[in-house]
């Protein structure tokens, strides 16, 4: 394993991330943060290759079990939410209903 | 390459894409599509690698967390977002440590992996209860003062020391499993210890900060697992979750270690001389006669507004002053509310245009100009004090400023403290007008005042 290799890639993330981020309008700060919140659940990608490897022990298939479970909680509502916010979001005098 | 790899590439350029689309209202729902197709490929190339080869309890635990998820983000009433965010967020986190713990249970790995393994379960562990007691003090399941006690700097930073000794002597002698039930215990108490001491004002800062650490233990998970996509998009969320908490720190003008340690909010000086200075009121006759007269009104939305549920009565406030010719904007503050922008998704979601929503640079220049200034539940973000009273515990946040308004209308229920305990001298200027009530009562009733002149 390469963890110099690993560390360009998260120094060139975390200033690309900020450089990304420092450009939001504070409008849509909260949609911001539903919408990172839900990225992190890329930790999903973890939970998989613990709970469907060949020889996992029965506590790996649980913790991975609930750990796939809690990070599709989080991806699903969290990509949901954010959408649910910006479809609010509307520039002209809104059609009355 | 595998196809996983290529698909993991493409997941990573999506995330990235879908920050970028985020910066503004027109592309942002583009921004969402991104990330949702990113972390599609990202669970599909997952399925596909060669070692994933049991996949009937991954379908059903996917298809469990997607029975809540749905439900958590549509029954949500959007007062709650900041609840949900945390609860939302606590998930995350929770996922993240029990699949560090799972791999040191497979591996029990020395050195550099398992460095990376106790920092991802640290801040996993610790960013579950710290969302979670965050979000009973944002749902008012607790106490949402803050809490503190003799000493508390000193017992949470004594923790953190005994953590990271134990994380170090993990690093070296791993199969020390004793050790490790330690470890996870001090993580979980830290994350409830961390969020005792603070107070509901100080959400914006704390939600941030722990969106922070939930995309950097999944980093440490990336490093752990030698997998770079989870370093990619653990990055992206922990350098946004920290910018973000630094924006809203430099809206109050206080520090990191200020926010975390301070416990603002319990200083209660100066109550007692509140009665004795006189205020005028209005009526909502009288406060609609003027909004009406206004050419330009400013309305300052603060929590006060999300708690009584107000925001739609003042989109209608809004409709009927803007069809008598007045010119309606909303002045936000960075830090108005329980977390970063839950004033604009609140406005959003009653319907009002999202180019009403001013900042507060831009909109302070204009306030001098304003004819009526209307305070909705804001009180420590207009307060003068912070300005001209450099004994203030506010002393230096910047504020908007409702005062140079010709006419201030503050609705309130009564005179009581706003979140910091101080007064506010705004109540007690000549140009100020309280009406007293509760918002979304007082705010309908000037609705009614003012279309019924329309009809007349």
């Amino acid at each position: 394993m390469n963890y110099e290799f690993g560390f360009y890639v998260f120094m060139l993330a975390a200033f690309l991330g900020f450089e990304l981020i420092r450009r939001v309008s504070p409008l849509l700060h909260t949609p911001l943060m539903s919408l990172t919140n839900a990225i992190a659940s890329i930790s999903v990608v973890g939970a998989i290759l613990i709970s469907g490897e060949k020889d996992a022990s029965t506590l790996s298939r649980v913790l991975g079990f609930i750990a796939v479970v809690s990070a599709t909680t989080n991806l699903v509502s969290g990509y949901l939410i954010t959408d649910r916010m910006l479809k609010m979001f509307r520039k002209r005098e809104p059609n009355k209903k | 390459m595998n196809i996983f790899q290529g698909l993991y590439l493409v997941a990573a350029v999506l995330f990235i894409l879908a920050l970028k689309w985020m910066s503004a209202p027109a592309t942002a729902r583009r921004g969402v599509i991104s990330g949702e197709v990113g972390m599609l490929l990202a669970v599909i190339g997952t399925l596909l690698r060669h070692e994933v080869v049991n996949y009937e309890w991954i379908v059903i635990a996917l298809m469990v967390g997607t029975a809540i998820g749905v439900p958590l983000a549509i029954l949500m009433p959007m007062t709650a977002v900041p609840q949900r965010t945390a609860i939302s967020q606590a998930c995350g986190a929770f996922a993240s440590a029990l699949i560090g713990t799972a791999e040191y249970y497979r591996l029990y790995p020395h050195g550099f992996t398992m460095a990376a393994l106790s920092i991802e379960i640290l801040l996993g562990f610790l960013t579950t209860t710290a969302s979670l007691m965050a979000f009973g003090k944002l749902h008012e399941m607790l106490p949402s003062r803050p809490i503190t006690y003799k000493g508390q700097n000193f017992v949470n930073l004594g923790l953190f020391v005994v953590a990271a000794t134990i994380g170090g002597i993990l690093v070296v002698h791993p199969e020390n499993t004793m050790l490790f039930a330690v470890f996870v215990g001090i993580a979980l108490l830290f994350g409830i210890l961390l969020i005792i001491p603070i107070g509901g004002a100080d959400m914006p800062t704390v939600i941030a900060l722990l969106n922070s650490y939930a995309g950097l233990s999944a980093c440490a998970m990336g490093f752990a697992l030698d997998n770079k996509l989870l370093i990619i998009a653990g990055a992206l969320d922990g350098s946004s979750g920290f910018i973000l908490s630094i924006i809203m720190c430099r809206a109050m003008n206080r520090s990191f270690t200020n926010v975390l340690f301070g416990a603002f909010g319990q200083l209660q000086k100066s109550v007692g001389s509140t009665e004795t200075k006189p205020v005028r009121s209005a009526s909502p006759e009288e406060a609609a006669a003027i909004l009406e007269d206004a050419r330009s009104v400013v309305v300052i939305p603060g929590y006060g507004m999300a708690v009584a549920q107000a925001q739609h009565k003042i989109r209608e406030l809004h409709d009927v002053l803007v069809k008598r010719g007045v010119e309606v904007r909303f002045a936000i503050h960075p830090v108005a509310g329980r977390m970063p922008g839950h004033m604009n998704v609140l406005l959003a979601e009653a319907d009002v245009p999202y180019d009403k929503l001013i900042e507060m640079d831009d909109i302070n220049p204009e306030l001098g100009m304003t004819d009526v200034a209307l305070i909705v539940g804001a009180n420590d973000i207009v307060n003068p004090a912070a300005k001209n009273d450099p004994g203030s515990p506010i002393a230096g946040m910047p504020i908007l400023d409702a005062y140079k308004a010709r006419t201030v209308m503050i609705i309130k229920r009564g005179m009581s403290a706003g979140f910091a305990g101080i007064d506010n001298e705004l109540y007690y200027m000549p140009n100020t007008l309280m009406l007293f009530g509760d918002a979304k009562a007082f705010v309908s009733s000037l609705v009614k005042e003012i279309s019924a002149t329309v009809h007349a």
